[in-house]
Parts: C-alpha cells; sequence; structure tokens
C-alpha cells in the first residue's frame, strides 16, 4: 500500500524489541495492526478488506 | 518463516529490475539490536549489486531521522527512486527477513502487487495514512 499511494507510509514493528509501543497499543497477539494511532486490526486480513479498513481509517 | 529456503531468497535479489537504497538507522547507545540488524543488513546487500546500505545515527544525523520520518533504531527504510514509506523497525530476522526481502523485490519492481480495486482505493487518499505491523520474528 506504501508503494501504491504517495500519502501511506508502512512499518513492521519487531513487537519484542519495543515493549513500550507494545504497551501503548495494547499488542497482546501478533499481527496486530495500528493505523495512525488509532485504528487498530487484529491478525492477517484478506486484501480487499485490509485496503478498506486501511482507506476507511481517514474517510 | 513460510516454505521459502535461503536460496529462493537469494534468487529474489538475483534480477532486480532496478537499485534500492537500505537506509540503516542506528543508536550509539542503548541498542541492543542494531548490531545483528546491520549484519542482516549487509548480508542481503552482499546477495545483489543492485542493494545498497547507507547508515545514519538516531541522534546525529538528524536532517536524515526528519526527513524518513525514524523514531528508533535499529530501523531500515527501503528507497528507491524515491521514498516509499517502507520501514522495518527492530532486527529483521526469521520472518521478517522474508518480509523485508520481498518489499526490496517489490521496491525495485516498482509495482505494489495489489489488485486494481485496492489501487483504485488507494488513489482516493488524500491524507496521510501511518501503518503500523507489529509482528513477531518467528
Amino acid at each position: 500500500m506504501a508503494l501504491a499511494s504517495p500519502h501511506v507510509t508502512a512499518a513492521a514493528v519487531a513487537a519484542v524489541e519495543y515493549p513500550d509501543l507494545v504497551r501503548q497499543y495494547r499488542v497482546t497477539g501478533v499481527p496486530k495492526t495500528v493505523i495512525n494511532g488509532r485504528v487498530e486490526i487484529l491478525g492477517a486480513v484478506p486484501e480487499a478488506a485490509f485496503v478498506s479498513q486501511v482507506v476507511e481509517s481517514v474517510a | 518463516m513460510d516454505a521459502r529456503t535461503p536460496a529462493d531468497l537469494e534468487a529474489a535479489l538475483a534480477d532486480l529490475a532496478a537499485p534500492v537504497k537500505l537506509l540503516f538507522f542506528t543508536r550509539t547507545f542503548g541498542c541492543d539490536t542494531c548490531g545483528s540488524a546491520r549484519r542482516i543488513v549487509d548480508s542481503i546487500a552482499s546477495l545483489s549489486d543492485r542493494v545498497t546500505v547507507e547508515e545514519f545515527n538516531l541522534v546525529l544525523d538528524k536532517d536524515e531521522v526528519r526527513d524518513y520520518g525514524i523514531r528508533r533504531a535499529p530501523a531500515i527504510a527501503v528507497v528507491g527512486e524515491a521514498d516509499t514509506g517502507i520501514r522495518f523497525y527492530g532486527a529483521p530476522d526469521g520472518h521478517e527477513l522474508v518480509s523485508l526481502i520481498d518489499a526490496i523485490a517489490l521496491v525495485a519492481s516498482r509495482d505494489s502487487g495489489l489488485s486494481g480495486e485496492s489501487r483504485a482505493r488507494l488513489a482516493e487518499v488524500e491524507q496521510p495514512i501511518d501503518i503500523q505491523v507489529f509482528v513477531t520474528p518467528t
């Protein structure tokens, strides 16, 4: 998605190395996706549903 | 790890269509995994003459840290002709190594690999979207 839009940045965060972020975003399982620090998606999601949630997070 | 072997990963880097830079952000003190992360990045670069590594310091190189929006170390920014917005935080081992190599191949191809429908939806986006995916190495 970051490649498809100049407005999107995407980071993979190694949970074990950043316990402060794990606490901040209440990560209890992986993968967990956090969009703009507030919208949360748990688990792996099919592409179409994932893109929808990302786009709708700023709609 | 998925089913791909080290030879498969090497093959994925063998025929990159365009150069890719890995901007590696490190920190001198209090970074237990910066050393291992740098070794992993170097070993990836050794597999392709189209992959290069530039190192920056999270504290000292303020311009690059700001330009690439880096918040922590170790961090890797995957950069093609221009910045892609793709970042890896933490040492990219295990499954993350596969993800990083996939990201390098995608950036070199300049093709997100997404469906036409996904591309159309993302083309509508006009506000910044910051995606963080928390992962574990295995």
